[in-house]
């Protein structure tokens, strides 16, 4: 059967190489079905466009919580009739962790990471001419464009757009009169939110069977690069989990519009008492973590490939434990998909369903640590060529490990009693999944930019500035955050001067502001950079990083088909750097690394492991 | 003031990064262009990345000199204690481990930055060394699992041994109620559907159930010391969570069922005042409040400390408020507070004149 399938797919290929369309404007740059526009698509609308929303967004709550109460001409300008004279609002701020929640999570670490760079380089890396259905691949993309209207049109609603948290926990949720946001806010993110859904199944779809029929020749499952194995993967957990929230978001529908009681019971707001009787919102945070959870590796699982592919090119070394890897990348998957339950273990379910949680959860450090150590090991006796990815790599493992050792204290279960949504959680998963992750896209831009962008590299000295800012602010922002968690502040306090205990944490939230706001502004510079090197940028070689995949084999200049000719045959694994034969010289004399292309020389091993 | 503030600070780290673009420029020669790392360009960030290990342990150290005694005070529950020793035990786990694993990356960084000819070692496997770092997370994690899944069931174990006092914690947005079995230490029926505000049966009481006659409800937690509270808790409206930090309790109150923690407070609200650390706390806090009234704010009033009841669920407007004061006492002071309270069936009756 495989075998049909696959010489079927061969001609298919064959064909798109060889005839060319005759484009015109609109196939080529909206109505794209070339996963290499797609992939721009994504990275400026996902990335870019509401990276720079949802980043705006929390500096706007940092400064409430640092100066709370206090009257700023931002707060004027952008919240307007939510922020009467320069004075926040709290709905509005509770409005603004909603969105700015679900902007990072989804549109930008979803959609913004895995649909820029599985759509690039699942192709390029593996051999193929484009994706398994290019019109599915643009369907999707146009599906999360829709979605992304959608969810900035609800900014503009009279009463305000979604304001329950990115978990929207119902019955707050729910009903309308529970708060502002529950109304025409809430109607269009959950909208917004089945549309992204259906383009995230697309998306995921495409990646999968294209992974799965479309490799060239050579390339079989255990000589794909770590990124591919790390799209493959995080679209197998997002199939799996995706259509999980959409029946949760469908019955929360239900339960809002046509008066079902799927997660409500017993009710009484504003002087009446409500109909709903029998359902329960404990039943919502199962459906909602059930995707929630493996979510955190939907965003992370991207990141890390990436960071593998990176750190391995520049460390001129073979990435440490490729199969180690692989399988931490398969163990993570799977296990990603039992420990939900440890969002929920005070929520009123059974303590012994706790218990199995705990288990599951602090088994998922396991595959974590192993991956931690192997990208240490990478780097040793390495020849680290530090190019800005190559720090963002760096810097991703340095905060993996920062925030994912707090995972430690949260995921058992006694001791998240005590720091159960309060800024100790908010710190930890920033660091572990926010910072990581977007530490991992940047890596990526910083990488893959000459092939976005037919060989033009983005400026390495802004590259570096970008860096070093960002990489003291995140520490600046989250290490001191830890502590106003363990003083006991909750989350989602719009401020905490209600509770004198609290008063002398206020330098601490100034602190933490200051950082954030230059972390911000460092941004700009990326994005500066990024604008400038799209039209601009220096023309690098046809391989700057002298890497070992596919991709720099393709021609720079973009084509309908990525190889103007045949396309590569594999021959060895994708990590063949300084390799050497007995006699300490490298297998091509003068070069310390060998392409996938490039067959086994004579009387070399194939050393893959 | 403050946004002028802000605009100047925004303008100057703009010239600073303008400036340490230059300086970055400036360190390379004219003739080489690249984008690609130079040798110097791996000098410079492999020194940075030495530096940044540096910057990572001065502010974990800067933190817990400067932010350490902002932490909870020692705990003011019976099971407080073991959980606040797991989290030391677990801290000091991940200090360990925090400290070594950035030693390496960062040092590992700044010891092998590239250089121009120099060759990497080709390591791809080691399965000796996996399995040593496989083995060792397997053999703490299997200890914190089983220490955390210990002291967790014997904290969620709600019994009714030692004669726990029984409590009802009430939500609604955005504030919260408690209700006491009174003499026979039985909560009466309720349900939401039972609320009748005209006559002030505001938490929904069974007026018919006999056990529900002599509850009483306050809007001030207070709870004898030394003995075992079971708390039942309960929301009107929306998703809430009592939090009670002091207590290292928590739990969420979920509309259509009754929740459950316990616990005993083991020090008195007046004992817990004379700690030194809370001490300390009150004198730093007041002379941050003084302040603050003296610079022309609002007024705050000097704070004494009470252990608090927080809402730490999102549950709208005003979540960030929604608190109730919790006082522990002596037997004796709890009873005399008891006495002076209206029974549910007293309440009743005096609504219906």
């Amino acid at each position: 059967m495989s075998a049909v399938t696959a010489h079927v797919d061969e001609h298919a290929q064959d064909d798109h190489g060889h005839h060319h369309h005759k484009e015109t404007f609109v196939t080529k740059y909206i109505f794209s079905q070339d996963h290499k526009m797609i992939a721009k698509q994504y990275l400026i609308l996902g990335v870019l466009v509401m990276g720079f929303i949802g980043i705006a967004m929390s500096l706007l709550m940092r400064m409430q919580l640092a100066w709370p109460g206090e009257s700023f001409l931002v707060f004027d300008t952008f919240l307007g009739k939510w922020a009467p004279d320069g004075i926040m609002d709290a709905d509005v701020y509770l409005a603004l962790v909603t969105m700015h929640g679900t902007i990072m999570v989804f549109f930008v670490l979803t959609a913004g990471l895995s649909g820029t760079f599985s759509n690039l380089l699942i192709p390029l890396q593996i051999g193929a001419r484009d994706m398994a259905s290019g019109f599915l691949n643009m369907v999707s993309f146009w599906l999360f464009f829709v979605a992304t209207i959608i969810m900035i049109s609800s900014l503009f609603v009279e009463a305000g757009p979604a304001a329950a948290g990115w978990t929207i926990y119902p019955p707050l949720s729910a009903l309308p009169m529970a708060q502002p946001g529950s109304g025409l806010g809430m109607t269009l993110w959950l909208s917004s939110m089945a549309i992204f859904i259906a383009s995230s199944l697309l998306g995921s779809l495409n990646y999968i069977v294209t992974v799965i029929n479309l490799r060239t020749k050579g390339m079989s499952m255990t000589r794909l690069p770590l990124t591919i194995w790390a799209f493959f993967v995080t679209a197998i957990i997002g199939v799996i989990s995706f259509p999980v929230l959409l029946s949760a978001a469908l019955m929360l529908i239900m339960d809002r519009s046509f008066g079902t009681s799927f997660f409500l019971s017993d009710i009484f707001i504003q002087g009446e008492v409500l109909h709903y009787q029998g359902g329960s919102p404990v039943l919502y945070e199962h459906l909602f973590w059930f995707l929630g959870h493996p979510e955190v590796y939907i965003v992370l699982l991207p990141a890390l490939g990436i960071t593998s592919e990176v750190m391995s090119t520049n460390a001129r070394k073979p990435i440490f434990g490729y199969r180690a890897m692989v399988a931490s990348i398969l163990a993570i998957a799977f296990l990603s998909t039992i420990v939900w339950g440890h969002h929920m273990f005070i929520s009123g379910m059974n303590p012994f369903l706790g218990s199995v949680f705990t288990f599951t959860t602090l088994l998922i450090a396991i595959p974590s640590a192993v991956k931690a150590f192997n990208y240490i090991t990478t780097l040793w006796k390495g020849n680290l060529q530090l190019n800005p990815a190559m720090l963002f790599s760096i810097g991703l493992v340095s905060t993996f490990i920062t925030g994912g050792l707090t995972g430690i204290i949260l995921g058992d279960s006694t001791l998240d009693i005590n720091v159960h949504d309060t800024y100790f959680v908010v710190a930890h998963f920033h660091l572990v999944m926010g910072i990581s992750a977007l530490y991992g896209l940047f890596a990526g831009v910083y990488h893959w930019f000459p092939i976005m962008f037919e060989g033009r590299m983005l400026n390495k000295n802004l590259g570096y500035v970008h860096f070093w800012v960002t990489a003291i602010c995140a520490y600046g922002v989250f290490f001191p955050m830890h502590f106003v968690g363990m003083a006991g502040v909750p989350r989602r306090y719009y401020q905490n001067t209600a509770f004198p205990m609290f008063d002398e944490l206020t330098d601490v939230q100034v602190l933490m502001t200051v950082f954030a706001i230059i972390a911000g502004a460092a941004q700009l510079v990326f994005v500066a950079n990024f604008i400038y090197s799209m039209f601009y940028g220096k023309k690098g070689s046809q391989n700057p990083w002298k890497s070992n995949t596919l991709e720099w084999t393709a021609s720079q200049k973009h084509i309908h088909g990525n190889w103007p000719g045949a396309i590569p045959e594999v021959h060895r694994w994708a990590y063949d750097y300084s390799k050497v034969d007995e006699n300490g010289e490298y297998i091509i004399p003068g070069q310390d690394f060998v392409p996938q292309n490039i067959p086994l020389q004579t009387d070399e091993e194939e050393l893959n492991h | 003031m403050t946004t002028f503030l802000i605009l100047a600070v925004l303008v100057l780290v703009a010239i600073a990064i303008w400036q340490m673009t230059k300086i970055f420029e400036l360190s390379q020669l004219k003739t080489d262009k690249t984008e690609v790392a130079t040798d110097k360009d791996n000098k410079y960030n492999g020194y940075m990345l030495f530096a940044f290990l540096i910057f990572i342990y001065a502010i974990t150290i800067f933190s817990f000199a400067k932010y350490g005694k902002f932490l909870l005070p020692e705990a003011a529950s019976a099971h407080g204690a073991e959980v606040d020793y797991l989290m030391l035990v677990s801290m000091i786990i991940i200090f360990i481990v925090q400290t070594l694993t950035q030693a390496l990356l960062y040092y590992f960084g700044y010891k092998y930055r590239g250089e121009k000819g120099k060759k990497a070692l080709f390591y791809a496997d080691n399965d000796r060394l996996e399995f040593i770092w496989t083995i060792i997370p397997v053999i703490v994690l299997a200890g914190l699992i089983l220490w955390g899944l210990y002291t967790w069931t014997n904290i969620m174990d709600v019994n009714d041994d030692d004669d726990p006092l029984i409590v009802e914690l009430y939500a609604q947005q955005f504030n919260w109620k408690a209700r006491y079995g009174g003499s026979d230490n039985v909560l009466g029926g309720a349900n939401v559907r039972m609320i009748d505000i005209d006559r002030a049966n505001v938490m929904g009481l069974d007026e018919a159930d006999s056990y529900a006659s002599d509850d009483v409800i306050v809007n001030e937690l207070h709870l004898p010391v030394g003995r075992k509270v079971n708390f039942k808790m309960r929301s009107q409206d929306v998703l809430h969570s009592a939090y009670m930090p002091h207590f290292r309790a928590q739990m969420n109150c979920v509309p259509g069922m009754t929740t459950e923690f316990s616990f005993t407070p083991i020090y008195t609200t007046e004992e817990m005042r004379q700690k030194p650390d809370v001490v300390d706390k009150v004198k730093r806090t007041n002379i941050i409040r003084a302040e603050k009234s003296a610079s022309g704010g609002e007024i705050l009033d000097p704070w004494e400390f009470d252990y608090i009841l927080l809402c730490n669920k999102i549950c709208g407007t005003s979540h960030y408020n929604m608190q109730m004061k919790i006082i522990v006492e002596t037997e004796e002071e709890y009873n005399e507070w008891m006495k002076g309270q209206q029974t549910f069936q007293e309440t009743m009756a005096m609504s219906a004149e």
